[in-house]
């Protein structure tokens, strides 16, 4: 058993490989004991340092000044499309939608070879197998939403039913929501057993956990919860359902991105982040690259470990190529609308 | 130092342009609302520290200019800046705000030019508090009855204020802006390596219609500091600069009857407790200490962190400075800029020779330093002892001295272990800790969970050899006006 002090320090260890409690396999095993029961759990949490909201807003506000242009700037576009979840959960979706989306996710700009494809389209499950025919041989990834998403509010035998349906019907990544209900009561043994669950019904599937941050109030709840994610075997953390106000913001993105990189070097796995809901210009998308590679490191510049879920934001980086490109802005109707 | 990797995401230069910056060949002295030719005085150059370049050359005030000078100002102070009701001199300093705010850009990049601070630095920080500073006083001159001075408190009459280089329109935003409120008038003298952000402000005195002789801005070397201080005319000295510069001064007023105030040096104690919001303690530590190359007065050159915690703060703070970026103050993305002057250098490298002959442990991240103008890597210390020169003396560069600490007491005790007194921080999610730290810390302004955060409603100045008297804030207005043992 870790003490409780030594894992306190876990977010500013750097996983040197005499750190035998924190590095490599042995930090898994210690990490493992955290979750041993719901008191050393919340000790664990509850022994992570605090977030100071002031000063957490003032560094991301200042990572917002910086200025990407020119050769950066096409470069961070380029980047970020190939990190796209290109997105439809609506009520109102058809496989008609969903066919129209994989075609703009497999080519998002058909006069222009040069644009990397998305890195996944994103779906509820019962449109997992038209997205699976759309994208057939592309490379680029489904992703379903499951667990009774948005809210999360139904029995676990109903959510990893939901899950199983997804993946069943060929989804390479699964999309969970955490039970806030739950977490927000401090039931956080409760929250890492249904991610625990989610990760094994995934099968071979990516796991990304919603932490819906927008409910949680708090930067300490979005440190913890993205823990609880990260010991449960999530790939990634997500911030978002897109549903609620706020999704996703600077500051939480940076609080999640230090997490991943400090749960990587206790553990010596690597987490993604998922950025999601509200994020429709290129402006957006830059500062999150801009975060990302001060925050986490120049390591976390893949799709394997960022992705941006949105819908409209794609096109925007379709028109800042070109204009960077050309000199000039192309009109909206020069854009497929999916 | 380490090799230096290619980044995956390099940020293309992004330079601010300094177009916008249109700088005469020749600057005379501002006296009595225009610009003159020094009569006794010479001339010299200001260069840019990033480049070497040589920007503009100024005058230097001799003792028959700044004699001109003060009468102006008399004259300016008996006849209409003295009997000028309060709510009209506030409309003139609402119009320099203004004014300031509307040639942001064009004073930012002024600054970094002369200066050598980050474009970032100027336009974020020093040109909005130095409107900032001018707003927060235009409301106080009509209130002056109500700031606890008296029903009617009176104006000193003439100051004569010498400012520093590391700060210099923001300095004389400080310098002027409750001194004017008050109905005092002004004779200041900026920097000598630093002359340009103030002469540029003088032409903004003029757009604003300040009547003549209210404000006069002599430029020059110590010599012309030193003349306008020992000037007899001048009822005020308000001086920012070094501890050493700072003595001399008051030496030499004693007895004089007239009234001083000291902006001086400091070595503060950045204390970092074990319960930590650790992230933000690091952005913290790194502001203190990096913000403005460590030209700070009240920086945050002594890190103290509590042992359990130590190694990961201070690993963690490497990975941060890696993340820094030096180079070319007008480019939008840099953090760290010039050295402000090459005697400044001097003076970081000496002190930084001593650390390690003393048995410090320095490093510096990977960074590729220009070829050209004067230039310091982002510096740590690590295994500092509290004898050394580096934990005691002010070095007023990037480099920071870590040293740890057991207990609060031991923390205060090291803390006020120095002759300075002028700020420090306080970094513990226990509210109560912050409160019983902050009684017991010797130091004219303690932040929590903050470093290096300006207000001008938060009075600041020192303790001991870090100076005396406040500016800003309530507390500021005194420096400026008639006491009770006043006649």
């Amino acid at each position: 058993m870790v003490s409780a002090g030594r894992l306190g320090k876990a977010p500013v260890a750097t996983g040197r490989p005499d750190d035998a409690d924190l590095a490599g396999p042995a930090g898994m095993a210690g990490l493992a004991d955290v979750a041993g029961s719901e008191m050393s759990l919340r000790r664990f949490l509850y022994g992570l340092p605090g977030v100071d909201q002031v000063g957490a807003e003032a560094r991301a506000a200042s990572l917002a000044t910086r200025s990407i242009k020119a050769g950066a700037k096409l470069w961070a576009i380029d980047t970020a499309i190939s990190m796209i979840d290109l997105t439809t959960l609506e009520g109102a979706d058809t496989p008609g939608k969903v066919a129209g989306l994989c075609g703009k996710a497999r080519r998002p700009d058909p006069t222009d070879p040069g644009v990397p494809a998305v890195a996944a389209v994103c779906v509820y499950p019962d449109l997992v197998a038209c997205a699976r025919a759309g994208l057939a041989g592309s490379g680029v990834k489904v992703a379903s939403v499951a667990t009774a998403f948005p809210s999360g509010r139904a029995s676990l035998p109903v959510k990893l039913a939901d899950v199983a349906d997804a993946v069943a019907a060929g989804a390479d990544e699964v999309d969970m929501v955490i039970d806030r209900g739950a977490f927000l009561a401090g039931r956080y043994g409760l929250v890492l057993d249904e991610v625990r669950a989610v990760k094994e019904a995934c099968g071979g599937a990516h796991l990304k956990v919603i932490l819906e941050t927008g409910e949680l109030a708090t930067y300490d709840n979005v440190r913890r919860a993205c823990w609880v994610a990260m010991i449960g075997g999530a790939d990634f953390v997500k911030t978002s359902t897109g549903k609620v106000t706020p999704a996703s913001t600077l500051p939480v993105a940076l609080v999640m991105l230090e997490a991943v990189r400090d749960f990587a070097d206790a553990s010596g796995r690597t987490v993604g982040v998922k950025v999601a809901g509200g994020i429709r210009t290129t402006k957006d998308a830059v500062r999150y690259l801009v975060l990302v590679n001060e925050v986490a490191g120049d390591a976390w510049l893949e799709p394997d470990r960022f992705r941006i879920g949105a819908s409209s934001l794609l096109n925007d980086l379709l028109m800042q190529r070109s204009k960077q490109q050309r000199g000039a802005y192309a009109g909206s109707q020069d854009f497929s609308l999916e | 130092m380490e090799a230096v990797s290619t980044p995956r995401f390099p940020y293309a230069p992004a330079p601010e342009s300094r177009a916008i910056v249109n700088l005469k060949p020749s600057y005379g002295l501002f006296i009595d609302g225009e610009f003159v030719d020094p009569i006794d005085g010479g001339h010299f150059k200001t260069e840019s520290p990033s480049s070497q370049e040589v920007l503009a050359e100024v005058s230097s005030a001799g003792p028959a200019d700044i004699d001109r000078a003060v009468h102006a100002a008399r004259r300016a102070q008996e006849k209409v800046w003295g009997p000028m009701p309060g709510r009209e001199r506030a409309k003139y300093l609402f119009r320099v705000a203004r004014l300031i705010q509307e040639r942001a850009r064009e004073l930012a990049v002024l600054e970094s030019l002369d200066n050598g601070k980050p474009i970032r630095e100027s336009r974020d920080v020093d040109v909005p508090l130095a409107a900032a500073h001018f707003f927060y006083h235009a409301g106080w001159a009509d209130k002056l009855g109500y700031a606890g001075f008296g029903p009617d408190p009176q104006p000193l009459g003439v100051a004569g204020q010498v400012i520093p280089w590391n700060f210099p329109l923001l300095m004389a935003a400080w310098k002027l802006a409750p001194a004017l409120a008050t109905g005092n008038t002004c004779v200041l003298k900026p920097a000598e390596t630093t002359p340009l952000s103030a002469l540029l402000l003088a032409e903004i005195l003029q757009q604003a219609e300040l009547p003549p002789g209210v404000v006069n801005i002599l430029t020059g070397a110590g010599e012309s500091g030193a003349a306008l201080v020992n000037h007899a005319g001048i009822d005020k000295v308000a001086f920012t600069g070094s501890t050493e510069v700072g003595k001399q001064i008051q030496r030499s007023l004693a007895g004089t009857g007239r009234r001083l105030t000291l902006e001086l040096g400091g070595k503060a104690a950045n204390i970092v407790f074990d319960d930590a919001p650790l992230s933000q303690a690091v952005e913290g530590i790194v502001n203190g200490i990096f913000f403005n190359q460590g030209h700070v007065c009240c920086a945050g050159s002594r890190l103290l962190v509590q042992e359990p915690i130590a190694e990961g703060v201070v690993e963690a703070l490497q990975r941060r400075l890696e993340t820094l970026r030096l180079g070319d103050p007008l480019d939008k993305n840099t953090d760290i800029g010039a050295i402000n002057s090459a005697q400044q250098l001097d003076k970081i490298r000496e002190l930084v020779s001593s650390g390690e002959a003393e048995g410090a442990e320095r490093w510096s991240p990977a960074c590729v330093l220009p070829a050209r103008g004067y230039w310091w890597p982002p510096t740590v210390f690590t295994g500092v002892a509290p004898a050394q020169r580096i934990a005691r003396e002010e070095i007023f560069g990037p480099v920071l001295s870590v040293l740890t600490f057991r207990t609060p007491e031991e923390a205060v005790e090291k803390a006020n272990n120095t002759t300075y007194g002028l700020s420090a921080g306080v970094w513990t999610e226990k509210g109560s800790r912050i409160l019983h730290m902050a009684s017991r810390l010797r130091a004219g302004v303690v932040w929590a969970n903050t470093f290096n955060r300006f207000d001008p409603a938060s009075p600041f100045g020192g303790y001991r050899e870090s100076g005396f008297g406040r500016e800003g804030g309530r507390q500021g207005l005194q420096g400026y006006l008639k006491g009770a043992f006043d006649d």
